[in-house]
């Protein structure tokens, strides 16, 4: 089977990514009207949201490589389930970090501890901060693999059950703008934010694709160089929790 | 549960610095990323060149050894 080619395709992502992302500020800025009720400071929604969207989406694209990884036992599905799950994390310390600066703008509280859609967010955040953990207490690469895959695909499965209990709660404060039936976005708000979605998810398969390109010459470079140079040049693997 | 409905908006000189954080986060997040890659890349690449010249070095000792065998 010839080596998968990650890079391929890169060079033109980022370009996308590049374009999107300044269409969607420059929108945002200058294109966006001001929300009646928030005022200027409504403008963080067209980076928070997008960040936790993508970065469940994320969570739940790692729990369909650890299905691919325990049908086919393929590590490089492995690879991708690690990296997604990876950005992910990246991406929803994003989210909360922004989500925070906008409740206390709006709030007048840095965190509100009884908003069911930031506790559930915080708690599915926690959760995926254990996977790493879990890779690294396991030394064997192949056992790793097996239950790396396993976690990701039941916290994967939990991810849209826990969205669906929350927006099936009551008490909410967080504002509902976004529904199957067309929600309360004006038209130029949605533009705004359907293209800011796309930057950021193109963001995001973008650093996805870079970072396993990226582990994959390393992977290449470590193979190459115990071909040359013996075992003993290399040493044994350090234990990682990252697919080896 | 009326935060939202109660809180009034902000002036723009207050609202501004809020927004400018949010959005000074997700740019240092990306950068703080690319950076990092980009270091792992520069030690790949020095792991690379150090690869090529053990490479080269065998190489030229095996065109000696063919040399001198010929003679």
């Amino acid at each position: 089977m010839p080596p998968p080619t990650y890079a391929r395709g890169l060079r033109g992502l980022s370009l996308a990514t590049f374009a999107t992302l300044s269409l969607a500020f420059a929108l945002v800025f200058f294109y966006a009207p001001l929300d009646q009720d928030q005022g200027f400071v409504q403008k963080i929604f067209y980076v928070h949201v997008p960040l936790a969207i993508v970065s469940l989406c994320g969570f739940i694209l790692g729990g369909i490589f650890g299905i691919a990884h325990l049908r086919t036992a393929d590590r490089r599905h492995d690879m991708r389930s690690y990296v997604a799950i990876h950005m992910s994390l990246i991406f929803s310390v994003g989210a909360l970090i922004t989500g925070s600066i906008w409740a206390r703008a709006s709030w007048g509280h840095w965190w509100v501890w009884n908003e069911p859609t930031l506790v559930s967010f915080l708690i599915v955040v926690l959760m995926f901060a254990t996977y790493q953990p879990l890779r690294f207490s396991i030394e064997d690469p192949e056992r790793q693999a097996r239950y790396a895959s396993v976690f990701a695909i039941v916290a994967g499965a939990f991810v849209p059950l826990n969205f669906i209990a929350v927006r099936l709660a009551q008490g909410f404060v967080h504002p509902r703008v976004l529904t199957l039936t067309g929600g309360h976005l004006p038209g130029p708000m949605r533009l705004t934010f359907l293209i800011s979605l796309a930057g950021i998810a193109l963001l995001f398969a973008t650093l996805w694709k870079y970072e396993l390109t990226a582990k994959h010459a390393r992977m290449q470079t470590r193979a190459l160089r115990r071909r040359l140079l013996g075992e003993s040049a290399v040493g044994p693997l350090r234990r990682s929790a990252a697919p080896s | 549960m009326t935060v939202l409905a109660t809180a009034p908006a902000l002036p723009l000189h207050t609202a501004g610095k809020y927004v400018a954080a949010a959005y000074v986060v997700f740019l240092a997040l990306v950068l703080i990323y690319v950076a990092i890659m980009a270091a792992r890349q520069r030690r790949s690449e020095r792991e690379l060149a150090e690869l090529r010249r053990e490479l080269e070095a065998r190489e030229a000792a095996g065109d000696e050894r063919d040399l001198e065998r010929v003679a």
